[in-house]
């Protein structure tokens, strides 16, 4: 048993503990998305929606999100560095940490321990220990590159690379509190202040968990499974320096129209027009990789997970940068477009492209094929509608909401009560739940293919053990 | 040669750290130098030990996943909510509370809007309120005390000034108490004269166009129901707010005109607005933003059917 089988065994348990978080951050999402419009599913105290939205957010987030992130930069690392990991028993330990922080993590946001800062909900006692989690996966990450063995480091490692880098300067920064006993803790910033800091954190969050490291699979497994080389080199040079330095100056586009300075939202607007580029700069390599032979697209079940995850992952980056205009801000900004924006990264993009590049690495780990690409093809076009329906709706709903808080009577006074506006989202509110059975499904034929993949696998390694 | 940062792992890192920090040093750290994100208002008080209790408790319950408390300085937003918001209200909140989605209505200006009844009332029964609201009940809280000793930790932590007397009250306080105290004090730092100049009704020679007359009637009785029924009762008797059916008006014997009915519902009775000698106590909040004119008469002309008159 070489080091490589006990790597790909804890890269196989990340992706597996992944999984798993991302079924408890599904099965709550659905259940938020009924108490949008039956609130006779808040059952207090420990499941009300202000509780169990944040559940939701973390556990996809840092579960599914981060858990994949571990998992697949690990795998990433060791092919791109042609060894094993440096510290192959702190990876195991990474894993039981990990997964001891996202379970303690889901019983503290049950229990209303809560920062109230979006996407940093978890009070202090956690915050340390995601802190020590990415200590421990930067020791590895630097270690194993430190020791490569192949010299020139290839653009996935460059995504790795920053995402350690940034979220550890952004998780810190925001966490900074004042304990008021074991389960309480106050933000050290107030105020305005806080609000920059928070989204500043909030908007990078996006962008060095749901951007880089996906990209940084984007990048890796797109040439694998396609067997084509990345279009262009340089493009991917300019693309990634101009992200990582764009990204950081936008979060305030979360803020317009608040009490915020006005030059720092209008700085951030200006570098999300921008970021528009870089963001372009992935969407065009990925394109024309797989330009000479479309065909792909029907003959092999990978790419179109991997084409259609960077198309949305394009459409995202149009569509975030025109919300962040003042005058459309004015009308969306605080409607259900919101949700239905980051539902088109996150089902769209984060989640085609990591359970694409899952379905590439199991079969490999196992030196196995996957159990069945008809039940591949039936998950992707599932996630692919289901996501759809959702973010329509959510659009839709979205404008409606926005155009009826301002409209107004000849006569000058207000159209619609808060109330009447309300109503109106109900029966988008449950198209949106429809449109979440329909994608969840689609990931149970996923988990039930990689599940049988495993099965398939471990077989075939009992069989070569026993030299049968 | 610039190539080499690409088989420079540790150099790399240093660079990339440097490419990030730059955007974050501009928009977020130089900003927190500066005196101008942290202003406060003369008026601003820190929470006391009760309203912080409410505060951890909007925390803690996620209130902000629906609810936002920032007024943006758009016409329509100031007309449903108030006074846009200002960066010197917030000093003492820590962190901020603006929250990012309105599922809810925005609640930078709910402090003093509704009596403290109204508000026991929607917390624990919504749906009593607003048929069709989908906000979770929360009438567990009536049945949960306070407890002084964490509060008391939580005051120390932020340094905000308190007194035992502060401190003993709050055992005999629920959390519902607490976060209806919260909820009073939430945008209040601002002055209510900043409203007061949404005053533009002439006062002189109004009459009702629309007394007596049976279409009216039924309209304000439907928007009786929607807007008034729940403080005044389904039939006017009173419940939150005072009765409508009595000879009282503004708490003195002897009914008034209607143009004063008008201008109530048209303006609030805010504490301190004076009619014909008489001061109302506050807790009706304004309407003229949301009704037009002749249905503002529509709900006086119901209330006078109501009185038989």
């Amino acid at each position: 048993m070489n080091t490589y089988h006990y790597d790909n065994q804890t890269v196989k348990s990340f992706i597996i503990s992944s999984i798993f978080w991302g079924v408890v951050g599904i099965v709550v999402g659905l259940w938020i998305s009924i108490q949008m419009w039956a609130p006779s599913w808040n059952v207090a105290p420990f499941f009300t929606f202000g509780r169990l939205r944040v559940v939701h957010t973390n556990s996809l987030a840092f579960g599914l999100g981060v858990g994949a992130i571990f998992g697949i930069s690990y795998y990433i690392l060791m092919r791109l560095t042609k060894r094993p990991l440096l510290f192959p028993r702190l990876a195991r330990f990474h894993l039981y940490l990990f997964n001891a922080a996202i379970a303690l993590a889901a019983l503290s946001l049950f229990a209303g321990m809560n920062q109230s800062l979006e996407y940093a909900e978890l009070e202090w006692p956690l915050d340390i220990g995601v802190v020590i989690l990415w200590v421990i996966f930067a020791v590895n990450v630097f270690g194993t590159l430190v020791k490569r063995k192949e010299e020139q480091m290839y653009i996935s490692l460059w995504y790795i690379i920053a995402t350690v880098v940034a979220v550890a300067v952004l998780y810190i920064v925001n966490n900074l509190s004042v304990p008021a006993g074991l389960f309480k803790s106050y933000s050290m910033f107030a105020g305005v202040n806080s609000a920059n800091v928070q989204w500043w954190y909030g908007h990078n969050a996006v962008g060095f968990v749901f951007t880089t490291p996906i990209l940084a699979m984007f990048y890796y497994f797109l040439p694998k499974s396609t067997g084509l080389p990345i279009y262009s080199h340089r493009l991917s040079i300019v693309a990634f320096w101009s992200l990582v330095f764009a990204y950081l100056w936008t979060g305030a586009h979360h803020l317009v129209y608040t009490p915020l300075p006005d030059w720092i939202q209008t700085l951030a607007i200006v570098f999300t027009i921008f970021l528009i580029a870089p963001s372009w700069g992935s969407v065009i390599n990925g394109f024309y990789t797989v330009a000479p032979e479309w065909e792909q697209m029907r003959t092999n079940y990978l790419t179109k997970f991997f084409i259609l995850g960077i198309t949305f992952y394009g459409l995202q980056t149009v569509q975030g940068p025109t919300q962040g205009l003042r005058v459309v801000s004015q009308l969306i900004h605080y409607t259900d477009w919101v949700p239905g924006h980051v539902h088109m990264g996150t089902l769209g993009w984060v989640t085609m492209t990591v359970t694409a590049s899952m379905y590439y690495i199991i079969p490999k780990i196992y030196d196995t094929e996957i159990y069945s690409v008809k039940v591949a093809n039936t998950h992707f076009y599932l996630v692919l509608v289901g996501q759809l329906i959702f973010s329509i709706t959510m659009w839709i709903t979205g404008i409606q909401q926005g155009a009826l808080w301002k409209a107004v009577n000849p006569d000058g006074t207000l159209q619609y009560s808060f109330m009447e506006g309300l109503i109106k989202n109900y029966p988008f509110w449950q198209m949106r739940t429809a449109g979440g059975v329909i994608f969840t499904i689609g990931m149970l034929y996923f988990i039930y293919n990689i599940f049988m993949t495993i099965r398939k696998g471990s077989a075939l390694e009992a069989s070569t053990a026993k030299g049968v | 040669m610039a190539g080499e940062i690409y088989k420079k792992p540790v150099m790399f890192a240093i660079i990339s750290a440097a490419v990030i920090l730059i955007g974050t040093i501009v928009t977020m750290f130089a900003p927190m130098m500066m005196s101008h994100m942290h202003p406060k208002l003369e008026n601003l008080q820190p929470f006391t030990a009760l309203q912080l209790a409410g505060r951890d408790i909007y925390q803690r319950e996620g209130c902000n996943n629906c609810h936002t408390q920032t007024v943006r300085p758009l016409r329509t937003e100031v007309m449903r909510y108030g006074e846009y918001s200002k960066a010197g209200e917030y000093a003492y909140d820590f962190p901020f509370l603006w929250g990012s989605k309105r599922t809810g209505p925005d609640l930078a200006r709910i402090g003093g809007k509704y009596p403290d009844a109204w508000h026991y009332r929607h917390f624990e029964d919504p749906r009593g309120f607003y048929p069709k609201s989908n906000m979770p009940s929360y009438e567990w809280l009536k049945d949960r005390m306070l407890d002084a000793e964490d509060i008391q930790r939580h005051m120390d932590a932020l340094n905000f000034p308190y007194t035992s007397e502060n401190l003993a009250e709050l055992s005999e306080k629920t959390e519902m108490d607490a976060i209806v105290a919260y909820m009073q004090v939430i945008g209040t730092s601002i002055s209510s004269k900043a409203d007061k100049q949404k005053k533009r009704v002439d006062m002189e020679e109004m009459t009702n166009p629309l007394a007596k007359d049976p279409e009216a009637i039924a309209l304000g009785k439907e928007l009786f129901e929607e807007n008034c029924s729940m403080c005044h009762g389904d039939n006017g008797e009173g419940d939150i707010g005072p009765s409508l059916i009595d000879d009282m008006f503004l708490y003195a014997k002897g009914d008034l005109a209607d143009k004063h009915y008008f201008n109530i519902i048209y303006n609030g009775a805010d504490e301190g607005t004076v009619m014909e000698g008489r001061a109302a106590k506050g807790g009706m909040p304004p309407y003229g933003e949301e009704l037009q004119k002749d249905e503002i008469w529509s709900i006086v002309s119901f209330i006078r059917s109501l009185q038989g008159k």
